[in-house]
């Protein structure tokens, strides 16, 4: 008897051990099959079915197609391709009217304002050219795509095909010793990698669980499909004529996404064979019927549980940073800002992983939340190259995607750049929520830090590998 | 507040279907006369009935898996308010996995007055299963017999009167997206809260040589340290399982709670 046990709990205890003796050593199984023959009973007696369904027939006929050995696969990338398809060329228009609205008019409005008002500078500075650029720069380009993708994504989820993304590639994980249900949580990090993360509690077992949860990261949240969307359409559909241009870009945002699963599965693979060793423990997954989804409501939760969601929370870091990232461009140390000689230091490394200074500041800037990032690199962009049309610090207005590409080309981008910076967002810490998420998921310092760095290991790689071999080619 | 205070918000992506006499209370029930739990397989819809009653609008999604943690809300009707948990979907109460773990303890220290099973008529068997096994622990079972539409399209009938027979608590047909039938189960809900209706919750036919006596002596024992358990037998069969959450429950003197006349949780119970 231990400390804490009473002598009743301690008797019915030992009474519980000595009897298990006497009973058959599969009386788990017993009981389970118990239970299984009495539904089938329940169940034979209180079901009838009538033969050949038409809606049965139709579902095999959809979910041989959709989880077949050889077309699941290409219709899932076709599919996927599609919607990113739908959303880079859709977003366009809605894009050019909300950065006129906010950032042409909205803006000079409240300048305007804000001097008849008498209010200081500095303070007119920090609220209206830091503040309030960032957050309307975050709303124009990251409200339309999400308002587009979102309802798109939840129609497919309704549908039910989520589950049949987790079948195609069950096998796929079930090979590098990870859980098949990593195919499921990797699905639902496409929407948000701390959702992904606390969805890894359907795995039963810790370890796999830890490759899950480490890995998930790798799947290309909604904080960064903007960013993708916005470097593919500038950089990738330019090089193509118009007509192909959406095409490529959403190609490569695929390709993106694509590496992003790849590398998962690279990474689940050295864990299982090195710090997380074991097999692959078996699970049976549902599929559940194929449900007609319900559009109105599809838009309602699409809209408020997603888009709104995401855009709020960027939004609520946008201010601050807009704060910050004003005051870093107009303080200043030694004669010059104090963005200017953060970006000069971070230089040197930019230029070995094919991106530049700016962009790894917008990183840093941007940790709380990975929305902001572009709207960061362009008002950085902007001010260091003097193309200030309204002082410094200050985001201007780009109404189209031409504009975009002149402001970043003067700040030396170029097609390597835009690659690079692709695969940079994809593979680089997680932000601080998820962060924070695998911490109180995992409770462990260790486990956090490794899932906060691992991505760079890819990243620096791939970025360096392509910079060396584009410039080498180039010249 | 009025009974369609729920409805001014958001503009209503789903036909709303007003059902007489229920209130919806969100996500503040205030004090609640009685805690009803909803249990269920994955995917069977307990997070679509938990947005009808409480008029919430919890992310709905057509995969096994969605609900990890609990999700609270409140309703009203006929003048009882109702604290409402959506757990987990599981497919069994009796292997460890912290989904299936949530919802058992819920089920097991929780003591809801009401426990709704939502099943799926389209995947019946399966779904006796728990079915099954949420009757050997609390008697205040109501089955929601959910997606009997898409039954219906399958080619699949259900003899509900009969199934009820033979589970012995309420079996209530539904289709929870549509509205249909929740007037139905929320009447079962009240029944069996109040008392007005009796369930005699169908118990295991275990057929392994040498249990019955081996759970007959555990039961003694176990309501002779604890009091008189309604789950008593249970408990035993658990002990003898070597269920570790159960044998620690024991151990601690926790499980001593489920005989107690008022739930430690209660406190806010009006």
């Amino acid at each position: 008897m231990r400390a804490g046990e009473s002598d009743a709990a301690g008797a019915v205890l030992d009474a519980a051990r000595e009897l298990g003796w006497h009973l058959p050593p599969d009386l788990n199984d017993r009981i389970t099959e118990a239970i299984y023959a009495e539904s089938s009973e329940i169940a034979g007696r209180r079901i009838r079915r009538r033969g050949g369904s038409l809606r049965l027939a139709w579902q095999e006929t959809l979910d041989r197609i959709l989880t077949g050995r050889w077309t699941g696969i290409p219709v899932m990338l076709l599919l996927l391709g599609s919607v990113l398809w739908v959303t880079i060329v859709g977003a366009n228009y809605p894009s050019a009217l909300l950065a006129d609205l906010l950032l042409n008019r909205g803006w000079h409005l409240l300048r305007e304002a804000a001097h008849a008002m008498g209010v200081p500078g500095w303070l007119g500075g920090i609220t209206v050219d830091g503040m309030y650029l960032t957050t309307a720069w975050v709303v124009s380009v990251m409200l339309p795509p999400m308002a587009i993708f979102f309802p798109i994504f939840t129609i497919l989820e309704d549908f039910g095909y989520l589950p049949r993304v987790a079948f195609n590639l069950d096998r796929i994980f079930k090979a590098v010793g990870a859980h098949g249900k990593q195919a499921l949580t990797m699905s639902m990090g496409l929407g948000c990698n701390a959702a992904g993360v606390v969805a890894c509690r359907i795995i039963d077992s810790p370890r796999e669980r830890l490759i899950a949860i480490v890995t998930n990261n790798f799947a290309l949240c909604n904080g960064r499909w903007p960013t993708q969307m916005l470097i593919a359409s500038v950089f990738v559909g330019g090089l193509f004529p118009p007509v192909l241009g959406g095409f490529a870009a959403a190609g490569a945002v695929l390709l993106v996404a694509g590496l992003g699963f790849a590398l998962a599965w690279l990474a689940s693979l050295v864990l299982s064979r090195t710090v997380l060793r074991g097999e692959a423990s078996t699970f049976s997954l549902e599929l559940p019927p194929y449900r007609p989804p319900n559009i109105l409501r599809t838009f309602y939760t699409s809209i408020i549980d997603r888009t709104i969601f995401v855009l709020f929370r960027a939004v609520v870091f946008a201010l601050p940073a807009g704060a910050v990232i004003w005051l870093t461009a107009n303080v200043q140390v030694g004669g010059q800002s104090l963005a200017y000689w953060m970006v000069a230091a971070l230089d040197g490394p930019g230029w070995w992983l094919g991106l530049n200074g700016v962009i790894l500041v917008a990183y840093i800037v941007a940790i709380p939340a990975n929305e902001i990032v572009i709207p960061t690199v362009l008002m950085l962009t902007v001010l260091l190259t003097g193309q200030t049309g309204a002082g410094p610090g200050v985001m201007f207005e780009v109404d189209d995607a031409d504009r975009f590409r002149q402001i970043l080309a003067a700040g030396g981008w170029t097609a390597l750049t835009g690659v690079c910076l692709m695969i940079f967002s994809l593979c680089h810490n997680p932000c601080s929520t998820t962060i924070y998420t695998i911490w109180r998921e995992t409770r462990s310092a260790k486990w956090t830090v490794l899932a906060t760095l691992l991505p760079f290991v890819p990243g620096v790689i791939l970025c360096v590998l392509i910079a060396c071999v584009w410039r080498a080619m180039a010249a | 507040m009025g009974s369609c205070a729920s409805c001014g918000a958001g503009g209503c992506g789903t036909a709303e279907v007003r059902v007489p006499g229920l209130q919806r209370l969100g996500l503040r029930p205030g004090t609640w006369d009685g805690i009803v739990a909803l249990a269920g397989n994955p995917n069977t819809g307990k997070s679509t009935v938990f947005n009808r009653l409480t008029g919430l609008r919890q992310h709905t999604g057509n995969w096994p898996g969605k609900t990890i943690a609990r999700a609270e809300g409140g309703f009203a009707y006929r003048g009882r308010r109702y604290r409402l948990i959506d757990l987990p979907g599981t497919y069994s109460l009796l292997s460890a996995s912290p989904d299936e773990e949530v919802a058992r303890d819920f089920i097991l220290f929780g003591r809801p007055d009401v426990v709704v099973v939502v099943t799926d008529a389209t995947a019946l068997e399966r779904n006796l299963n728990l079915a099954l096994q949420v009757l050997q622990i609390t008697e205040r079972v109501v089955v929601c017999l959910n997606l009997t539409d898409e039954a219906r399209a399958l080619g699949v009938e259900v003899d509900v009167a009969g199934l009820s027979e033979d589970l012995g608590v309420p079996v209530v047909p539904c289709v929870a997206r549509e509205g249909e039938g929740m007037i139905a189960l929320l009447d079962a809900v009240h029944g069996v809260s109040v008392g007005e209706i009796e369930c005699r919750p169908r118990r295991l036919k275990l057929s392994v040589p040498g249990l019955t006596g081996a759970l007959d002596r555990l039961t003694s024992l176990v309501t002779g340290a604890f009091g008189d358990l309604p789950q008593a037998r249970w408990v035993a069969l658990r002990l003898l399982h070597g269920d570790r959450r159960i044998t620690e429950a024991v151990r601690t003197g926790e499980i001593a709670r489920l005989g107690a006349a008022v739930p430690a949780e209660s406190g806010a119970r009006s």
